[in-house]
């Protein structure tokens, strides 16, 4: 049997692995890639404690099915938010999109 | 070392080295598809984990539709990326240092936390109880998350859709 605290270990590693990526990227894409890759992490988590601490109730899958949901959502939403951006104004290095900052 | 040990150790190492690539490349594509390869292996875990249902949601939503998606918006905005321009910005060092402090912490709480594992096995109809925890006790947020992904379905026609002139 695979000790628990592997998988949270590979968890711990891939969460920060897409936290780097989500705050040193200068394209948009990047930092949506990072962020994909932190929620897979919490997933990865999510579906090890269910399976390590409380097999018999499904909440830890149900979470995780969640996340899945709300990812795609993102996903979705970010990318249409991205594409816009490159239309209106030919970048999507996020430095460039600083109309809104003082 | 067992035989799951082992494929865990490997689909750790695939994992761990993919999201290295995917979060180092220079080309945005190439990150794209090493991080195709990072949600492969996280199947994989699902797999190990005893949660086939929630492996192959993986396999469909994130390889088949997130990826299918980062790989489109790569292709529409590639043409002005050119392999010069730098992938960091300048706070990337801090960035570093941010990751490694959170890695080093969670890394310590993890093996020095003693986790209170039950020896339980998971229901034998896994899939059926988990679609009557949906529909029973998590209902409301099933419904919640169905109406999530209408209108960001909504939302997302209407921010990337083409402005016409005439209809201004």
């Amino acid at each position: 049997m695979i000790p628990l605290s592997w998988y949270l270990i590979v968890s711990a590693i891939l969460f920060c692995i897409g936290l780097y990526g989500a705050l040193a990227h200068r394209n948009a894409i990047g930092i949506l890639m990072g962020i994909e890759l932190m929620l897979n992490a919490v997933n990865i988590n999510l579906v090890a404690f269910w399976r390590y601490i409380t097999p018999e109730v499904l909440t830890g899958q149900v979470f995780a099915i969640f996340v899945i949901t709300v990812a795609a959502a993102e996903a979705a939403i970010g990318l249409a938010l991205i594409i816009s951006i490159f239309r209106n104004r030919e970048t999507v290095i996020v430095e460039d999109v600083d109309m809104m900052k003082w | 070392m067992t035989l799951m040990q082992i494929v865990f150790i490997i689909l750790a190492v695939a994992a761990v080295g993919s999201a290295v690539g995917m979060v180092t490349s220079r080309n945005i594509f190439y990150s794209a598809l090493l991080l195709i390869a990072c949600l492969f292996m996280v199947a994989g875990f699902y797999v190990l984990l005893e949660a086939p249902f929630l492996a192959a949601v993986q396999v469909l939503v994130y390889v088949g539709a997130i990826a299918v998606l980062i790989i489109f918006a790569v292709m529409l905005t590639e043409g002005l990326m050119s392999k010069e321009t730098r992938t960091w910005n300048e706070q990337w060092w801090v960035a570093l240092l941010v990751a490694i402090c959170l890695a080093a912490v969670l890394l310590y709480v993890v093996v020095t936390a003693t986790w209170q594992v039950s020896g339980g096995a998971p229901p034998s109809d896994a899939i059926a109880a988990l679609g009557q925890t949906l529909m029973s006790t998590y209902v409301l947020p099933f419904e919640v998350a169905s109406v999530l992904l209408l209108m960001a379905l909504i939302g997302a026609i209407i921010i990337a859709r083409e402005e016409t002139e005439e209809k201004q």
